[in-house]
């Protein structure tokens, strides 16, 4: 069996969703092909006369988008981008960020269940982005999100899996895809949520940072392949004291 | 006078695709809110902008 993500009854083969931030839009084509990303995010900001590049236009074609509602400060205000980002006419889904400390970028739990139960009723495919809390991870699940995006570290920190402890339980225990956002910096990271049983990985700063951008996006396409393989496998158990020899214990040489 | 993306212009009077057009914005790659509400594409055309109006023209860049 084809092992797939769904997402609002869109399948992906592709784990990986990538940021398309801090970039150059002429990286973004080479990034998303060499990272294998099927999902991209975007941001919805006021258009300048004096531009002429569009990044619609660097988006290779059957990529899913999924506008995120940065900016917003309060749910009202993310209803209002996830509207319009719809009227652009790319599709339904929307990545709900909302925030209020500038410092650490920590999203709203509390306004993000309320735009999530909104905006699913709408019919746009939630994925909230939040603070890892297993309770506000069931009022998401309640309110109709599609799946649950906790964060591993601060926005941009690139600092990897801080709250990989509460991330485990939302895991365990949320019938739902979660999909670790924000703070993975590097392939080894993302491997890591991979195995503990994420469904996938968003980054954007760890590759928009890094020294060359589509081959890290490939290198986080690889670990994320081999972090989703293992956990498919089935880890190698952990003693709980000692050692156990991998060589046969008998016909030594003397 | 009109607020269009935070700036006072004064284009009361003018066709909101019209003006979109001559601004340098792409109609079609854009989303514009007059007032607090989504105007739909293809009835950019058929809305004159009115004084006090407060519009916002988008587009989608790069972001996480």
């Amino acid at each position: 069996m084809e092992d797939k993500l769904i997402l609002g009854g869109k399948e992906f083969k592709s784990r990986f969703i990538l940021g398309s931030g801090k970039y150059n839009l002429n990286l973004i084509k080479a990034a998303v092909e060499q990272g294998g990303a099927e999902i991209i995010t975007l941001a919805l900001r006021r258009a300048n006369t004096s531009e002429s590049e569009n990044i619609l236009d660097y988006i290779p074609k059957g990529v899913t988008l999924l506008p995120n509602t940065s900016g917003a400060r309060n749910a009202e205000e993310a209803v209002r981008i996830a509207r319009l980002s719809r009227a652009m006419g790319c599709g339904d889904f929307v990545k709900i960020e909302i925030m209020r400390d500038a410092k650490y970028l920590f999203p709203d739990n509390q306004e993000t269940i309320k735009a999530t139960e909104i905006l699913a009723k709408e019919g746009f495919v939630v994925l909230p982005y939040m603070n890892p809390d297993l309770n506000v991870a069931r009022d998401l699940q309640n309110a109709g999100a599609a799946a649950v995006m906790p964060l591993a570290s601060p926005i941009g920190s690139n600092k990897g899996l801080a709250t990989k402890a509460m991330i485990q339980i939302l895991i365990d225990e949320i019938d739902l895809p979660i999909i670790v956002d924000a703070g993975i910096g590097k392939p080894s990271q993302a491997c890591e949520a991979m195995e503990m049983g994420a469904a996938a990985i968003m980054a954007n700063t760890a590759i928009a940072t890094a020294g060359n951008i589509p081959d890290m996006a490939e290198a986080f396409k690889l670990a994320i392949q081999a972090g989703r393989k293992a956990y498919l496998t089935g880890m190698g158990r952990v003693l709980a004291r000692g050692g156990s020899a991998s060589d046969p214990l008998t016909g030594f040489l003397r | 006078m009109v607020r269009i993306n935070g700036e006072e212009k004064a284009i009361a009077g003018r066709n909101l695709l019209e003006y979109l057009k001559t601004s340098g914005f792409e109609p079609d790659k854009v989303v514009v809110e007059r007032n607090l509400e989504i105007v739909p594409r293809d009835e950019l055309g058929n809305v004159t902008i009115q004084e006090e109006d407060s519009i916002e023209v988008l587009r989608f860049v790069g972001g996480g």
